[in-house]
């Protein structure tokens, strides 16, 4: 790029930035709902802001956001069945070293926690895992949606949605048992009922974390002074790092107790 | 139900995850572990191809280098063998030649003797009939011992034809 044209695209690009801090500062701000506590409680029990599923039922925001990662997992999925895998070849290229690296990531946690019995566990593993880090990264994009009382929001996290996190905690819970009853039937059941506090602590650990993502930034929005350049860090890169650490966690916690409740009787631990 | 939990929602969820998993397995982690595996059986099977090659060239180099350290003593052996071999053809075929040179001496030998024996009988056969004609000339002839004495000069100088 010639210097005349760095100049350019930096003159451009200041022009741009100062006329949105202008147009922030004469628009005016609709005003809050009620307080910040008011708005935090909503967060976390949506009693206000609920969505009509296909008007069958008001469900919360997090559900519509679930559907949502579904569908866009469906065509994408579609598109990478049907125009990339056939094309793979032996020496990858970058999207397919992405995928295989996804695919294997996750294939090897469950090899390397649950020797003995991994096949399903990795393909759980890998769903769990893209489930919570697209779910997590999809309240990046501020999808809008209307509530049932005709407010647009922003559709969060699935997994901010209490009920979501209690799903995937739970179901986490269920795949181990299934592993221990496959490999040691009754003793199985009873290795996984050890562990009764795990599905209440990986959907809370989950559902808090999540949570707490969507507050900190919810505070930091209701503050137009802070609206400036803090929110790249608090919302894009907390965001991010937080979708990797959960989805590590949960996989991870999950393979850990797979692997120890699948483990043959009678086997020497090392 | 505290914090707004809702069964039928959390069932929602799970029918989401349900779908989303089968989405997830079926479209990407099932075709993409299979070519990764199926790649990886390739590249096994082409190692443990190179591997037993290299077993067998490290076996045939082994056998080699065995052969070319005996390989002097081999040769060794070998002339050894065949000056054994020559000498012994040699002398073979030196004692056929003698034995074939006694023969054809012996042979000479034989025949020169018969020839001789064969000259002095017939030398023997014709001295007697000229001494026998000669004989009967003289006393045909002339009954004197004049003729007679000249007769034995005669034959003393080997004019008994003339």
């Amino acid at each position: 790029m010639s210097k005349n044209k760095k100049i350019i695209s930096i003159v451009i690009f200041s022009v741009v930035a100062l006329a949105v801090l202008i147009g922030t500062i004469i628009v005016k701000s609709p005003g809050h709902h009620g307080s910040i506590g008011d708005l935090m409680k909503d967060a976390v029990l949506h009693e206000d802001n609920r969505i009509s599923l296909f008007g069958i039922k008001d469900v919360n925001p997090g559900l519509i956001s679930a559907f949502s990662i579904t569908g866009i997992f469906l065509v994408f999925g579609l598109i990478v069945r049907i125009f990339v895998i056939p094309r793979f070849k032996m020496i990858p290229g970058k999207f397919q070293m992405l995928l295989e690296m996804a695919v294997g990531f996750f294939d090897g946690l469950a090899k390397s926690n649950s020797p003995h019995r991994n096949r399903f566990l990795g393909a759980y593993l890998f769903s769990a895992g893209a489930y919570i880090f697209v779910g997590t990264t999809f309240e990046l994009f501020g999808f809008q949606a209307i509530t049932t009382k005709g407010h647009a929001m922003a559709l969060p996290a699935p997994l901010a949605d209490i009920n979501g996190a209690i799903m995937i905690g739970f179901l986490s819970f269920f795949v181990i048992m299934s592993g221990g009853i496959a490999e040691n039937k009754l003793k199985g059941v009873g290795l996984t009922l050890k562990e009764f506090s795990l599905p209440i602590s990986m959907s809370f650990r989950l559902f808090g974390a999540l949570l707490s993502g969507a507050l900190v930034t919810e505070l930091v929005y209701y503050s137009m002074a802070l609206s400036y350049g803090l929110p790249v860090l608090v919302g894009v890169l907390f965001t991010l790092l937080h979708a990797l650490i959960q989805t590590y966690v949960l996989c991870m916690l999950t393979a850990l107790f797979y692997g120890e409740v699948s483990e043959p009787a009678g086997h020497n631990k090392h | 139900m505290p914090l707004n939990i809702d069964w039928q929602q959390i069932l929602l969820h799970l029918f989401n995850f349900v779908l989303l998993f089968g989405i997830a397995y079926f479209l990407l982690y099932k075709p993409v572990k299979k070519f990764m595996d199926d790649r990886t059986a390739y590249y096994k099977e082409m190692d443990d191809r190179a591997k037993a090659n290299l077993e067998e060239s490290e076996k045939v180099k082994e056998e080699y280098q065995a052969k070319l350290a005996n390989v002097e003593d081999e040769i060794i052996e070998e002339k050894r063998q065949a000056y054994v071999e020559i000498e012994k053809l040699t002398a073979d075929k030196l004692g056929e030649a003698i034995a074939e040179a006694d023969k054809i001496i012996a042979n000479a030998h034989k025949t020169s003797e018969a020839e001789h024996d064969k000259m002095i009988k017939a030398a023997k056969i014709e001295i007697t009939d000229m001494v026998t004609s000669a004989a009967e000339k003289l006393v045909s002839e002339k009954s004197t011992s004049g003729s007679f004495d000249e007769f034995l000069e005669k034959a003393e100088k080997g004019d008994v034809n003339e």
